[in-house]
C-alpha cells in the first residue's frame, strides 16, 4: 500500500503509474473490446469516451465473397490505440497459437506496436465460455517461446493464475464473472487470493480483470481490490447508450483506482463519530449506551 | 485447373498461381490481412514469391470487433 507521501505532495495528487504490460505503457488502465457495437460509428465514439488508449480485436475469416464493405481499422484511430488481438472463439491450444500468429501478421504488416502481445483465450466450454486451463498454460508455453507477450484469459481459479504466471504470462487476466454475463466480481475472496499471490515477491506484475463487468460499479470494486487493470467490452456495447456508459467506466476506473491508492478505512462493527464529542449540548444518561437500556 | 481451399470453400483457379495473384480477388487492403497455407502463416513479403498449388488448404483473415 502507498504512504501519503508517495501519492500526494502539499495537496497535489501525483500522477499514477502508466499499466505496464511487456513493453507497453498505458496511461489508461482501461482495455475496451470492439465487439457487439450497433454500428462502426457507435463503436467509434464509445471508445473515444471511455479514455483508454488499448483495444481489443478479434482475428476471422476474410468473407471473401460476400463483403459488406465496412472494415473495423477505418473506425480506429490507430494513431491512439494500440491493438491487442485476442484467440477468442479457439477452443484448443494448437488453433489459439495459429490466431495469435495471424493476428501478429495483421498488426505487423500495419505497423501497430501491438504485433508483439496477444489476449490468450482458449475456451473449454462453449455456454459457460469458462477457459480450459490446461490448453491455456500450453498455449501460454508455446507462444512465450515464439516472443509473445501473453495476456492470459483465465477463471478466477488462485492456482491455475499461478500456473500462467510460471508459463510466463506477462499478465494473468482473472474473469469476474463469465464473458458477457454482466454479473460483476462474482468472488472476490479469491481474486484477492489471485492478487496477492502474484503479486508477493513481484508488486508491479500486472494482474487485469477480465469479463463480467455489469456496469462501473463493478470496475471501480476490481481497482478497490488492487487489480492493475480492467478489461471490458459487452457492459458498454450493450448499454442502452454505449457512448455515456463508456464515460462512466473511464470515471470508474479513476474514482477506483485512487480509491486504492488512497487506502480505504477498515470495516468496524460500530460506529465512530465524525464530529467531536467533546462541547455537545445535548445530554445523555452517564454510562449509558443506549437511550433503551 | 487446380483445386484449393480458401476459407474451407474449394475455389478453382486456372493453374499454380502466386499467393499475391490469387488475393487480388480480395477488395480488402493487403496490409488488413494475413494469409496462411496449409497451417504457416506466409509473410506479406513472399505473397508474391509464394506459388498456391493444387489442394492448397489457405486460411485468409482479418481483424474483427472483439473482446
Amino acid at each position: 500500500m502507498s504512504s501519503a507521501s508517495e501519492t500526494t505532495t502539499n495537496g497535489l495528487i501525483h500522477p499514477d503509474k502508466p499499466l505496464v504490460v511487456g513493453r507497453h505503457e498505458l496511461s489508461s488502465r482501461l482495455i475496451v473490446g470492439t465487439g457487439r457495437y450497433d454500428s462502426m460509428e457507435q463503436m467509434r465514439d464509445s471508445l473515444h469516451h471511455s479514455g483508454s488508449d488499448c483495444v481489443t480485436v478479434a482475428v476471422r475469416r476474410e468473407k471473401l465473397y460476400d463483403r459488406s464493405g465496412k472494415n473495423i481499422l477505418d473506425f480506429i484511430d490507430l494513431d491512439r490505440f494500440v491493438l491487442l488481438p485476442n484467440t477468442a472463439g479457439c477452443y484448443s491450444a494448437k488453433d489459439a497459437v495459429r490466431a495469435a500468429r495471424l493476428g501478429r501478421e495483421i498488426l505487423r504488416t500495419l505497423g501497430n506496436p501491438g504485433s508483439d502481445w496477444v489476449k490468450l483465450e482458449v475456451l473449454g466450454d462453449s455456454r459457460t465460455l469458462l477457459p480450459d486451463p490446461v490448453e491455456t498454460v500450453a498455449a501460454c508455453k508455446e507462444l512465450v517461446d515464439d516472443g509473445f507477450s501473453v495476456l492470459c484469459y483465465t477463471s478466477d481459479c488462485p492456482v491455475t493464475a499461478q500456473r500462467l504466471k510460471a508459463a510466463g504470462a506477462a499478465s494473468v487476466m482473472p474473469a469476474g464473472s463469465p464473458i458477457g454475463s454482466g454479473q460483476g466480481l462474482l468472488n472476490p475472496n479469491n481474486l484477492r487470493i489471485i492478487l496477492e499471490y502474484l503479486k508477493e515477491d513481484d508488486p508491479d506484475y500486472p494482474v487485469i480483470i477480465d469479463a463480467g463487468v455489469g456496469t462501473a460499479s463493478d470496475v471501480s470494486a476490481a481497482f478497490e481490490l488492487g487489480a492493475d487493470g480492467v478489461l471490458l467490452n459487452t457492459a458498454i456495447a450493450h448499454a442502452r447508450d454505449p457512448i455515456r456508459m463508456s464515460r462512466a467506466m473511464r470515471l470508474a476506473a479513476q474514482a477506483g483506482r485512487d480509491a486504492f491508492l488512497a487506502g480505504r478505512i477498515p470495516k468496524r462493527l460500530y460506529a465512530t463519530a465524525s464530529s467531536p464529542q467533546e462541547g455537545v449540548i445535548s445530554s445523555r444518561p452517564y454510562g449509558s449506551q443506549s437511550n433503551v437500556s | 485447373m487446380i483445386e484449393i481451399l480458401v476459407n474451407g470453400k474449394t475455389v478453382s483457379i486456372p493453374d499454380a498461381i502466386t499467393l499475391e495473384k490469387v488475393l487480388r480477388s480480395v477488395e480488402v487492403p493487403p496490409n488488413y490481412l494475413a494469409v496462411e497455407i496449409n497451417g504457416e502463416v506466409v509473410p506479406k513479403e513472399q505473397h508474391a514469391s509464394t506459388i498456391v498449388r493444387d489442394g492448397d488448404e489457405l486460411e485468409v483473415v482479418t481483424l474483427v470487433g472483439g473482446g
